[in-house]
């Protein structure tokens, strides 16, 4: 497989919902080996960090009520937010027209984070309206 | 079993809406689970995340820590299985028709139009965790001290990690 293809299945992946790393996996496992390809290849990539996550979910279940365990957890959350909202940052920036678009970063953020409102249907919202947007941005060019 | 079923069933239509991946799902994730079926508290809600952050492997895989704890191993494989297979499925009947729709204006504006969209999911995430932990002031110093580091430097985030377990276990945060 060249970087070119990789690189067009990636954008494929990122583009549609669902685990990015799961669906590229079953598109690279598909061209290699067709169907079998496609169901070995994810399961080969989550097989191992599942059994790990497994094994300290259960840790998890003995010993996740000690105060120890719960402070430990406490300060992994607080990291594991300032990443996320790293992340964010870092997907914001990577917007081109900015202006025209971060508003509907805004809008979701009211919809979700405060109002509560069920995804699925923010999703729809916005996608048309955003996307509505970007398409009528690419005609007027 | 009808736990497990409802479990499969959420996580199948969760599945749908995951534009920017399992990261950007957070929010939706703490909907359905705690406040709507409360399967899970709130706490337990940002340990798992915590734990999942912290594990080696593919974000999605939180999705398999609220599957276990929802409803055991079973509840385990379930959630995963429908996070992961919906898309495999269509991305794999779609992709040979995909490259033929490459550069198309609708599919440019889809893919321009869900980037806004996905920043929101993921700030929304943060935030969630954010009031769910209950974090005091020092946590917000080491939020704000992640953000900056992560953004600034090239160190690995497992560091932080590392880092953010220390000060937990001496009650610092």
């Amino acid at each position: 497989m060249t970087a070119e293809e990789f690189n067009a299945q990636l954008g494929l992946c990122q583009f549609l919902p669902g685990p990015n790393v799961v669906n590229l996996a079953v598109l690279v496992g598909k061209r290699q080996c067709g169907l079998a390809g496609a169901v070995v290849a994810p399961l080969g990539l989550l097989g191992g960090p599942m059994l790990i996550v497994l094994i300290l979910g259960w840790l998890y279940d003995l010993y996740g009520n000690l105060p120890l365990a719960q402070s430990m957890l406490r300060g992994i959350a607080a990291v594991g937010c300032g990443l996320l909202f790293a992340m964010a940052w870092r997907m914001g920036m990577a917007i081109k027209d900015k202006w025209a678009f971060l508003p509907f970063t805004v809008l979701v953020v009211t919809a979700i984070a405060w109002l509560r409102w069920p995804m699925p249907l923010v999703m729809l919202a916005g996608l048309l309206l955003s996307g509505g947007l970007a398409y009528w941005r690419l005609g007027r060019r | 079993m009808s736990l497990v079923v409802d479990l499969f069933l959420e996580f199948t239509l969760l599945a749908f809406v995951a534009f920017g991946g399992a990261t950007a799902l957070l929010p939706e994730m703490h909907r359905v689970v705690v406040d709507n079926h409360h399967w899970l508290d709130d706490t337990t809600f940002t340990h798992l995340y915590a734990i999942a952050q912290a594990a080696p492997g593919p974000n999605v895989l939180v999705v398999t820590l609220i599957g276990w704890k929802v409803a055991g191993l079973a509840g385990a494989l379930a959630a995963t299985l429908a996070m992961c297979l919906p898309m495999s499925v269509v991305i794999y009947l779609l992709y040979d028709r995909w490259e033929s729709f490459a550069g198309k204006r609708w599919q440019r504006a889809i893919q321009i139009g869900v980037a806004p969209l996905a920043v929101g999911l993921v700030f929304s995430g943060a935030a969630l965790i954010v009031q769910s932990a209950g974090l005091g002031w020092a946590a917000w110093v080491l939020v704000a001290f992640t953000v900056l580091i992560n953004l600034r430097t090239n160190l690995h985030p497992l560091w932080l990690i590392a880092l953010g377990a220390a000060l937990g276990l001496l009650e610092l945060v």
